[in-house]
Formats: structure tokens, sequence, C-alpha cells
């Protein structure tokens, strides 16, 4: 099955079947290993990647369901936001293993680009689907604070 | 009597053991290729391994890469002999070599280190691998030393071409220069040091002319865990590469009886089914076909030999020796007789469950094996060990084969393995399948967390006896549980006299003077494979001991602090890390309306770490850890931020398993399945941390693990001064903690 | 959870009156009785009419129901109702948080896979169609008022409760969740008894 699809601002043709999680798609057909696997069931966060902009879990959308839509990965979130985010993450050394930062990143893209001065609770709300085994939420809080000085 | 038992000394084949002992090369020697600027390191063999059943037979010679690659580009790559899978190896390595050689911090890059035990070993391990916290201390005057000796070279070209005595150059952040102001980088020179000697023996700096060491510096991997750019061994993708599953027994010691392959085959994208000795592979085209395929396929297992009992089962039998006297493992005075003149006897029955590490990437191992020769890509923790196993699975000798360390996305133990399990796994499929294409072989997470080497249960109990004054005069500790290092290579040299050191350490540590002591073991036979897990024996020995601590400091009507400051009169680095948290905490102020504070406070892996907890009860016997205050003297801080990292992290880890960790079985099967099941701490469960380093000029001890297993015990006893509950049996949500009369 | 069949409850006069015409004219066919949105009562109507709403609150106690009908923020998920795990709230508009929404994770199918529940415009009930805690009669009371549910009257209530797709998840919940325990097309039997009956509330 062909499907037509936008990533990260490039026109693409996919060859996968349907069903596909798209999580597998970005990273075995086309290369973008930066959105990671760690569940396969939307409990940990780490494939989160935008569709039409919403924060999803790629490991939750098939290829199907892309078609004719937008798909931006870590690779390719590079808006104002975006950037504030990064630079925050990198300020703070927020990363320690590094895995799940790339949802981590999308997630908090997510939630300041609608939300430009989130609160703790918010925060709390927004990132709790994000895992992180290194447990580096105390900075993940922080950089999000940090971001939003930028945004 | 009490010698330290930390997984240090466990993996301290060689007779150097220990951080503080790092050894003189018996020779320097400097490498170059030519017009490839300066690198410099040890290229003489070593011959002094010990008793590492994997590298006793490893040949001389292998060893080719040094510490140091100055490039006339100007960059300065160091060469990272540890795997970092967060604890921030890279960084702290980087910066030992760039304090001694005065580089420019961005002229930094890192590359991680062949395999090879003899150049590349731990100094507190005799092979090449991490573990135990020990990998900045072990390599904190080796890597000083190579920044020292690149610099004196740098140092030596300079004066040469300008024709001025070294002592008038100066090094600064990367420039070399003189006064008449002639200036180069370390990169224009480095052509020309490669050609000089190399000096016998450098002066290091002292603390004084640290610029590095001691400061906040960024992480050298920030930057790509940031844009997605960072490659972990899952992200490999080579030409041809196959993804491989595969199906292991639902109970552990179970083979393969049968299995039927037919719909499997006929998956979209699989290429193979193969039998290998962990079970059933499937090899695909891609990730989610291999998936896929294993999902289409039936296997029968022969569970005669499997491992059936349930976690109630087991619980059970290790409960019943908790009545008979164990082998013992310290014996100060007599707790029985001072016991039975005690005024009050405070008794406790602890029960921890088994834990699963779960690190972010779940397990993975690249292998391309062509029949004479391998490479292998995968986070190895202990390559000399992961290296020895592949050669033995390949039938390979070591020079043919290739172990590449990759970052890794967590470990927290699991990625250090006496058997090598999964790269033993990786290298059975590549044989099996015999073709010289690379195969990733890639756990799912539902396989990891029922795939085993979990933290084992242990049962203890606790008896300690105060005389009237409020005294305690006898303590009697008895631990029941399975052996981490029992039926591993490593069994000769940490089990002694039927004690295994990883499952007293901490309890036979325990620092307060208390006149009369015992602590007892007894070793349990099960058939879960069992490993350490971040803080190894200090994960149950903490808490048991230091909320134990907690219940007499109450029989007493102590304060907590003052209670154990009363009985720390000859530890100064434990009373000073208590002293530092409880003053940061404001321990002798009232804690915010509807909280409590608790202390805990504990020595691993020769680091000292106290911790004060703020919880705030819920309705309905929930809690929220609001604060922690966390204290540690690691000796020197190389990298403050990332102590402070490891310690944020550490109480995090720490806490998740506190509130929610346990695996269980049912007829020896695991319950648990994916995050859903076996919930991680979460955003939402973080307190606020602040942490605080005891200045110090003692050489680095462990800062990874140590500031893990506080937090159980610091949450526990403030949940017990709030409630007037103790937390006997791990992990937290088993009971419901409602406010009591002992409102702090 | 289901109430004494026989049970006599209060609203007994109201009950008695359909009763007695429903006997009545068992022989001839329904009845056609004025406000009822079926304009007949079934034979299936019992002694106390009142109890004609147990079986219903049974099946929307049940936790494929309920799990999405909080009192508060947070949906529930699993046979013992816990509160969903991430932190997962309600949002503005029912369908989540700013970046957690209902659509993050859940598609509009179950994922065979990995068992994440899915069905089309997958979202929490308004606060005003909070049902848990509630006993039968403030649940019946809530379920009918239009200014809390969403301007349905009883027809369009049965009608939701037969054909919306969200709602006929809570047969097919895919993974290892327990289906409602009631047959759906017994369950829809049961609201068009009731609602025949001018879907009459019990009194606790």
């Amino acid at each position: 099955m062909s499907i037509s699809v936008n990533i990260n601002g490039e026109k693409r043709k996919l060859d996968a079947a349907p069903d596909t999680p798209l999580l597998w798609v970005l990273r075995d057909e086309l290369g973008l290993t930066g959105t990671k696997y760690g569940c396969g069931a939307a409990l940990c966060g780490a494939c989160s990647v935008h569709l039409d902009g919403e924060v999803v879990r790629s490991c939750q959308i098939q290829a199907q369901d892309v078609e004719g839509r937008t798909v931006t990965t870590i690779e390719g979130a590079d808006d104002k936001v975006a950037q504030a985010v990064k630079a925050a993450w990198n300020k703070l050394d927020v990363a320690q293993c590094g895995y799940c930062q790339s949802g981590q990143i999308m997630s908090a893209i997510g939630l300041l680009s609608q939300n430009a001065k989130p609160t703790n609770d918010d925060i709390d709300k927004a990132m709790d689907g994000n895992v992180c085994r290194c447990a580096t939420y105390h900075r993940i809080r922080a950089a999000i604070h940090e971001a939003a000085k930028s945004v | 009597m009490t010698a330290s038992s930390s997984l240090t000394d466990i993996f301290s084949m060689a007779p150097q053991a220990g951080a503080a002992a790092m050894p003189q090369p018996s020779r320097r020697s400097f490498l170059k290729l030519s017009g490839s600027g300066l690198i410099l390191g040890l290229a003489a063999p070593i011959p002094d391994l010990g008793g590492a059943a994997q590298a006793a037979a490893w040949p001389a010679g292998l060893a080719t890469d040094p510490f140091v690659r100055i490039g006339p580009d100007n960059i300065v790559t160091v060469i990272i002999k540890h795997l970092d899978k967060g604890q921030g190896a890279a960084t702290g390595l980087a910066t030992l070599v760039a304090e001694e050689l005065d580089a420019g911090w961005t002229q930094i890059r890192t590359e991680f280190a062949p395999s090879d035990p003899i150049i590349y070993k731990n100094f507190a391990f005799g092979v090449q691998g991490v573990g135990g916290s020990t990998g900045l201390a072990n390599s904190y005057e080796q890597y000083r030393r190579a920044g020292a000796t690149a610099r004196a070279m740098i140092l030596a070209a300079a004066a040469k071409e300008w024709g001025v005595k070294p002592s008038e150059i100066a090094i600064t952040n990367g420039v070399v220069s003189i006064k008449s102001g002639k200036t180069a980088t370390l990169g224009a020179l480095a052509d020309a040091a490669a050609k000089g000697p190399v000096p016998s023996d450098v002066t290091l700096k002292t603390p004084d002319q640290f610029v590095y060491i001691g400061k906040k510096f960024p992480r050298v991997d920030s930057a790509a865990k940031t844009n997605g750019t960072a490659k972990f061994t899952i992200d490999q993708q080579m030409e041809g590469m196959l993804v491989c599953v595969i199906a292991r027994p639902p109970k552990f010691g179970a083979t393969v009886a049968s299995f039927y392959a037919t719909a499997a085959e006929k998956s979209p994208g699989v290429v193979a089914i193969l039998q290998v000795p962990q079970g059933v592979a499937v090899l695909a085209k891609d990730t989610w076909s291999a998936i896929r395929g294993r999902q289409a396929l039936k296997v029968s297992w022969d569970e005669s030999k499997a491992e059936k009992r349930s976690t109630a089962d087991l619980v059970s039998e290790y409960r019943a020796l908790l009545d008979k006297p164990g082998a013992v493992a310290r014996k100060d005075g007599d707790a029985e007789a001072a016991l039975a003149k005690a005024a009050k006897i405070v008794t406790a029955d602890f029960e921890f469950p088994y834990l699963a590490h779960a690190p972010m990437e779940p397990l993975d191992c690249v292998v391309r094996y062509d029949g004479s020769s391998a490479e292998i890509w995968t986070g190895s923790q202990l390559q000399t060990v992961d290296h020895g196993t592949a050669c033995s699975v390949l039938g390979l000798k070591p020079e043919a084969v290739q172990l590449h360390t990759v970052w890794a996305g967590g470990s927290f133990g699991r990625r250090a393995i006496a058997d090598a399990h999964f790269v033993a796994e990786a290298c059975a499929v590549a044989k099996a399948y015999g073709k010289p294409v690379p195969i990733k072989v890639i756990w799912t997470r539902e396989d990891d967390i029922k795939g085993g080497y979990y933290r084992p249960i242990y049962v203890h109990r606790v008896r300690a006896g105060l005389d009237k004054d409020g005294n305690v005069i006898a303590w009697h500790h008895r631990i029941v549980g399975q052996s981490i290092m029992a039926g591993t290579p490593f069994e000769a040299m940490s089990v002694k006299n039927g004690i295994d050191a990883t499952s007293v350490e901490g309890a036979n540590t325990l620092p307060y003077a208390i006149p009369n002591l015992t602590v007892e073991l007894h070793t349990m036979k099960v058939g879960i494979p069992v490993l350490w897990w971040r803080s190894v024996g200090a994960t149950h020995n903490a808490h048991a001991t230091e909320h134990m601590i907690d219940l007499l400091a109450k029989e007493a009507g102590q304060d907590p602090v003052a209670f154990r400051l009363s009985l720390l009169k000859d530890k100064p680095r434990h009373a000073g890390v208590l002293k530092l948290a409880a003053d940061k905490a404001g321990w002798n102020t009232a804690p915010p309306p509807g909280t409590t504070r608790g202390v805990a406070l504990h020595e691993s892996f020769r680091s000292y770490v106290a911790q004060i907890a703020e919880v705030t009860l819920k309705p309905g016997g929930e809690f929220k850890v609001t604060r922690v205050v966390s204290a540690i003297d690691c000796g020197v801080a190389v990298n403050p931020d990332v102590v402070h990292a490891q310690m944020e992290g550490g109480i995090g880890y720490g806490l998740g398993a506190a509130l929610r960790g346990a695996i269980t079985l049912k007829g020896g099967e695991v319950e648990q399945a994916n995050f859903d099941t076996y919930e991680p701490l979460r955003m939402s469960d973080m307190p606020a941390i602040e942490s605080y380093i005891v200045p110090s000029a003692e050489a680095p001890t462990g800062v990874g693990e140590p500031g893990t297993p506080v937090v159980l015990p610091a949450v526990a006893n403030a949940l017990f001064r709030a409630t007037g509950q103790r937390t006997l049996q791990l992990p937290m949500n088993k009971q419901k903690y409602q406010s009591g009369p002992l409102k702090a | 959870m289901a109430q004494g069949r026989m049970r006599l409850t209060a609203g007994l006069s109201a009950a008695f009156a359909v009763v007695t015409v429903a006997g009545m004219l068992e022989s001839a066919g329904p009845a056609r009785i004025s406000g009822s949105p079926f304009g007949y009562v079934t034979p299936a109507l019992a002694a106390d009419n009142g109890d004609l709403f147990a079986p219903i609150a049974e099946v929307l106690r049940h936790p494929r129901c309920m799990n999405c009908h909080p009192r508060d923020d947070r949906p529930r998920q699993g046979e013992d109702r816990h509160p969903h795990q991430q932190n997962v709230v309600r949002g503005d508009d029912g369908l989540g948080f700013t970046n957690m929404r209902c659509t993050s994770c859940h598609r509009e199918e179950n994922n065979a896979y990995s068992a994440v529940p899915g069905a089309p415009t997958w979202h929490l009930a308004p606060l005003s169609m909070g049902w848990q805690g509630l006993n039968n009669a403030d649940l019946c009371a809530a379920l009918k008022d239009e200014k809390r549910n969403g301007g349905r009257n009883v027809a369009a209530l049965v009608e939701h409760m037969d054909k919306d797709k969200l709602v006929l998840w809570g047969w097919e919940p895919g993974g290892k969740r327990a289906p409602v325990s009631t047959p759906h097309d017994q369950f829809v039997k049961q609201l068009k008894d009731w609602a025949a009956a001018d879907a009459p509330c019990p009194k606790s």
C-alpha cells in the first residue's frame, strides 16, 4: 500500500503494510531513529511525534492513518517553541541516558505551543505520559519553565 | 569484622583492588599515526589479570587504542573506556583529560573505546567494564595522567619550535602561548608533539589549580540526546540487516519442546524461524514484521525443569527461616544475651519484592558473523565478559571479534551480566542463521519485564534492644534471600563462608555504635535469574536498617536526627552528610502545613548519603512525596552537576520502586508485562529535589547508585512519624497510610 | 447490584397506573400510552416499574461504562476503576489536556497488538454526566435530566445507547477487558421497556 504523507516538511511515499505502526515506519523505513520504541502500548511516550500538530504516540498510529497528513519528529521539530525547548534541554543538561528525551521534548513542545506559561500542575498533567527511567523529571520540569521564558 | 563489601570489592579480582590503588603502568608507550596528530595512551599489555574467567585466556597484544587523540583539526578526542548509560562517564572522563591538558571544552569530543581487557580495564575489576559506581573513581588518576602527558608533549613541541623553555609556555583554554604574544592551537602543535619523546612521569595539578574539576561544564552528550541524533544499539541500521525477536519460555528454566512455524513463516516480512538455546528466533526484514511474525508462532515448552513457585510460596518459605539461625556475616559482642537483658525490644519483619530494572532502551544487540569473524554493537557494560561470551558462543578467538560499545538507554545494572545472556543469545541467532548479514536482536518491553534478572526477593527480621535509658544495646539482623553471585563466575570471589557479600552489604557495615550486633544470612535457591539492581544490597538493607533506627528513636523518645548523631560519634563522614541534609532541609524548623519529614542515612559504594523526605498524606490513604533534600559525600565531585543529576535520578529511581515496584510470580510465570502493570515513577510523582555535596579533597567515590536506596527509608520514616504506621512490606502501595497519633 | 425484582418501591401509584393498563390490554396487544416515546407498553413490565431501571443501572455501573463517567476530572481504568494512569485528565473539552489528548493514544478502533482500546470519538463524558457513586434514583435522574444529559429526551437516550459507537465499544472492549455482562440487545430491550413505561425512576 502506498501512502502519501508529509514528514518533517517533505512529501514522502510510504511502502508499508497498512497496520504498521508509524513508529516502525519512521524508524525502519525512513531511518528517523530519533523517535524511540519504549513500550509499544502508549504507556511510556518515548515514541511521541506530532500528527497535524497534535502530540501522538506513534506506536498507536498506523501507516494507513497518516495518508495526506503531516508528521513532525524530533529531527524536524524546529519552530520557535521547539528551538526554545531544545535550547533549554541543552542548557540544563536534562538528558542522562537520553533515550526518552525525544519523546519528552515532543510532548513539551506540544504543551508550550498551547500553554506558554505552564504551572507545575500543568506540567504534571502534560508530561505524565512520558516515562524517564533515569528520572530526569526534576530537570524536565525546570527546562519547561526555562523554555517558557523565551516562548 | 566488618570488611567493606560493596560491589567494588566483589569485582576486585586484582590485588590492587579499589579506586585509590590505581597502579602505575609498567611501561608507557606512545603511538602515532603519521599525519594524524598526537595519539597518546598506554599500549603496553599489563599481564596482571586476576581471576576473571573470561579474561584468563585473553591474548596479549590486542590492545591498540590510546586515550587521547589530538588531531590537526584541533579536535581533542577522549577515548572513553566505560559504557555511558546516562551516568555521565563520557563527560566525566573527558573532564579529567581536559583538566590536565588545559584543553578548551568545545574542542573536546568523545569516542567509546574498543574492547580491550588490558588497556581499558577498570582498575577496580581487573577487566573492562563498569558497575558498582566505579567509573570515575578508578579512572581519576589514569585519565588525568593521559591529559597531563599530552600537555607535556605539546609544551615540549612548542618550546622547540619557539626556542623557549617549556616553563615559559602557558596553555589556557586550548591555546598555547608565550609572553611575547605568540600563540598556537593544540592541533597546530600535535604533529610536532607526536615526534617527541613521551615523558616518563608527569606532575598532576593540585586541586587549587583545577579549571574544570569541581565545576559545572556542559555534558558532552546533551546536544545529540536533545536533537535525536544520538545512536543507541536499537538505532543501528546497516545494509541487509535483519531484525530478530525471540520467543522465550513463560517459565524460567523451561526449554523448547516443539514449535509450529508455518504460520509465522508466512507472515509478511519474515525471513527465518530458528531454534536457539534461549527459545525460537524470528528473523524478519524489519522490526514490525518480526514482532508480528512472533505472534503467529506457536511454541510448546518443556517445563519439567522450570521454576513453578509463586511469590507467595517463596515468601512463606523465606519467612519460615526467620526463626532459624543463619550464616554469620558479622558478630560484635553477644546480641542475644543483650536482648535478654533489654528493657524494651523492637522487632520488625520486612519483605522486599523482585524488581525489574526496565531501562528505557530494552536489551538489544547487533551481531554480524561471517563464519570466521564477527562484529558486535551493543551498550556493553562489561565489555570483557560480553566479548569473551561472544567468542565462546561463536567459537572464535578474541581477535576475530570486534565489540563496539554504543550509547545505552539506561542500565541500572541490567546490562552488566555475568553470563552476558543477551549477547550470547544474539550470537547464537547469528550462528544459527549462518549468513554474513547483520542481525539486530531486540527485546520488546514485555520481554524485558518478564525476562528475569531481577533484584531478588528478600525477607528480613531485625530485633533491637534498648536499655532503660534508651541506649541501643543489641541489634540482631537476619536476612533471607537469593544470592546474586552464586552460580556466576564471580561466586568464588564474592561468596565466602556461605555469605554472598552483596546480600548483606550495608547491613553488616551498620555504622551505629551498638555494642552487641549480629548479622545473619540464609541463602535461598530459586530458579529465577537475579541480578544487581541500582545500589544492589543497599536496595533492601538500607531500608531495613534505617527504618528500624527510626522505630528505635521513637521508643527511646528521641529525635531521629539527634538519635543517629549520638550513635555516630566516630563516623565523621556519616555525621557530616546527616548534619548537612538536616540543616538544608530545616529539620529543626516546622515543616510546611500538612507535611511531615523523615530522615535516612546510608553509605554505599564508598559514598555517604543522607536524605530528608517531606510527605503529605492524601485522602484515601495515599501520600505524595513533595520534597527531598539530599546530601552526599563522594570525595571530589569531578562534575558537581553530574553528581546532582545522579542524586536527582537516583532518588527518582528509588522512589519509583518504593511506591509501586514489584514483579510477582504466579505458578512461576511473571504477572507483569509492561509499564501499566510495572508502573514506573512518573512526572507527577516526582518531588522537588535539592542536592548538596560535602566539600572534600578525598579521592572520588561512587555517585551512580548511592542516591537510590536512601529515599525508601526516608519516606517510610516520614510516614511513620505522620501516621505511626511502619512500612514493612514494599512497595508502599500495599498499604494505606492514615494520619494517626504520631503527628510530627 | 441488581435490586430485588418484586420489592415494592415508592412511586407505586404511578407504577400502578401503567401496570393496570398493561394488564388490561395484555391479550389485545400493546396498549398505546400517551407520553411514552414508543407509544406502547410491552408485556415485560413488572409489578413495580421502578425496578425497570435496575438492570439498566447495572449496565451503566459496569466499569466499561462508568470508567468514562466520573464525577471528577479523572477517567478511570480497569475492572477496579483506578484513576487512569499517566495522570490523564478531562481537559477543557473532555478530550484531554493540551498535549495529552485522548486521541494521542486512543484511535478509532481497538489496537490488536497493544490492546490500547479505541472507538470513534473516544472522550470523557462531561461532568454533568458524572455517574460514579450515584444511587439508582440519582443515576436515573441524571440520565434523564436534559440539562445534564446533553439535551436528549428519553428516545434520544435509547437511541444513543443503542447505536453510539463509543457506547457499543463497551461490548467489544478488546484486550483482556471484560465486556458489559448484559448482552447489548437485551440491554436495548431493557431500555425500551423502561422508556415505554415512561422511564420511571426508583426512589433510591
